[in-house]
């Protein structure tokens, strides 16, 4: 199962905690990764990503394993410790506004 | 005994007001969907318990919460709108081409007879419509395909559909208003709309006369007589009694300020002008009785002296009084915005008001006199009213 946490507003919406986790069949990338939260989460559509053009929203930061993962491919395979559960796949609101 | 419920949309969440027909006594829930902005919320005419609202997040986006408990439990509904077909653009604040990209709702118009029913204004400026609850939102697409539409520009607040009205006796009729094309009206249920700015004057645009381009902030109609329509223009509170055929300046009497803005040749002009204010609405009772409030220029966006002042018009426009009793009269700078203003169907007639210094203030007798409700919400984005058996 690959760990996904969420920033709290979407915890709100989805009704769950800080992290869920997903199931994903194939390889581990970010866009397999979130059509299993939105498959699994369908309130999320949207949010996190475009509906249509599944681009990220300019305000949401994808990180994992200490590192910013928001401008690479998202077909990329993410890293190992993702795709085995060690470390969760984090979806964050970025730092903006006053 | 009449219940009355107040929707409140503000920019860190929604509230909702509930009192007694006696208006005295008002319990606040809220906020709904803390930290969120809440452009809309409005009520079914058909099923006031059916309530839908606008919520949305520079972060996460558009969503929309549907309640069929009267605002007690809500749930997420679609939250899709997706243009109909290649969008094309429109124009940008420098006059280039933009491609038109959705931002947000602005404001959703349930209909009279049917609570699955309800339309949508949206920026950029479009108008959407769900028949299923908000399981679905399609686009109808014949206003934005308008053969001026690629010359729509943004105002300042965007380029948003932010008024819609729906003809209570003619169900094919729509009113529409966008920030800065203008008034459209559709007369076939939104297959086809014609601009109806005529008698209009913006002379903050190249042709102060122009068949779109003015900054309309907001209209409003009395159900009884829809074909007499309001409208509190950019500058300017305006009145058409031909469904918005040809539209006449009622601002009367109301404050003026003296303005200096651009001509075509780069030169200035000055003029005292009037009428300057986003908010209006129709008395429910009294189809000649119209409320404005006038706010000091296009730049500044307070009241007048700091006071603030409700107008009240019993005569259609042209004769405005200024009510002020209850309300701040020294030290007030807040804005009152387009959407934040309703009336309920109460004898006398309630008229409600949202400020986006946080208050919410409330007359029970057609304006004579006020009461802030709640004093320290986050500023009020919108303000809608039912009024429950």
């Amino acid at each position: 199962m690959i760990r996904v946490w969420l920033p709290a507003h979407l915890r709100t919406l989805a009704k769950v905690g800080s992290e869920v986790e997903v199931e994903v069949k194939g390889p581990v990338t970010v866009n397999s990764v979130l059509d299993a939260v939105e498959t699994q989460y369908p309130m999320l559509q949207g949010t996190i990503r475009d509906h249509v053009t599944k681009q990220r929203r300019p305000y949401v930061r994808f990180f994992a394993c200490e590192q910013d993962l928001s401008h690479d491919s998202t077909e990329m395979p993410l890293p190992d410790a993702v795709a085995s559960g060690k470390e969760p796949f984090m979806i964050v609101g970025a730092i903006a506004g006053g | 005994m009449s219940k009355v419920r107040i929707l409140a949309g503000t920019r860190k969440g929604a509230f909702i007001l509930e009192s007694d027909g006696k208006r005295d006594k008002w319990d606040v829930s809220g906020p709904h969907f803390a930290g969120w902005e809440m452009y809309h919320i409005k009520g079914s005419p058909a099923d006031p318990n059916r309530i839908y609202a606008s919520q949305s997040s520079g972060w996460f986006g558009q969503l929309v919460q549907r309640s069929n408990d009267g605002g007690k439990t809500w749930e997420p509904v679609d939250n899709k709108f997706v243009y109909d077909g290649t969008p094309g653009t429109h124009q940008w604040y420098d006059g280039t081409p933009h491609p038109w990209e959705f931002k947000r709702v602005w404001h959703f118009e349930p209909s009279h007879t049917d609570p699955d029913t309800v339309y949508a204004g949206v920026e950029d400026a479009a108008i959407f419509r769900t028949t299923d609850g908000g399981k679905s939102w399609q686009e109808l697409p014949g206003l934005r395909n308008h053969s001026t539409g690629n010359k729509w520009q943004p105002g300042a607040g965007g380029l948003c559909l932010h008024t819609i009205l729906l003809d209570p006796k003619n169900p094919k009729r729509i009113f529409i208003a966008i920030s800065a094309a203008g008034a459209f009206r559709t007369d076939d249920g939104g297959q086809t709309w014609k601009p109806i700015n005529k008698g209009l004057r913006s002379n903050y645009i190249p042709d102060p006369e122009a068949e779109i381009g003015h900054c309309v902030h907001h209209i409003a109609l009395n159900g009884s007589r829809p074909d007499v329509l309001f409208m509190q223009k950019h500058w300017d509170v305006m009145r058409s009694d031909n469904a918005g055929d040809l539209w006449q300046n009622v601002n009367g009497n109301l404050p003026t300020d003296h303005v200096v803005y651009p001509q075509k040749d780069g030169t200035t002009k000055e003029a005292d002008m009037k009428g300057f204010g986003f908010v209006i609405d129709v008395h429910t009772h009294e189809p000649e009785t119209v409320y404005v409030v006038p706010i000091k220029s296009d730049s500044q966006h307070f009241p007048h002296n700091g006071a603030l002042r409700v107008f009240r018009s019993r005569t259609g426009g042209n004769e405005w009084e200024p009510l002020t009793k209850g309300l701040p009269q020294k030290n007030c700078y807040v804005n009152v915005l387009r959407d934040a203003m309703a009336v309920d169907s109460l004898d006398k007639c309630g008229i409600y008001f949202g400020t986006t210094g946080g208050q919410v203030y409330a007359s029970a007798d057609a304006g004579d006199s006020w009461n802030a409700l709640v004093h320290d919400l986050p500023p009020v984005l919108s303000v809608e009213v039912q009024t429950l058996s």
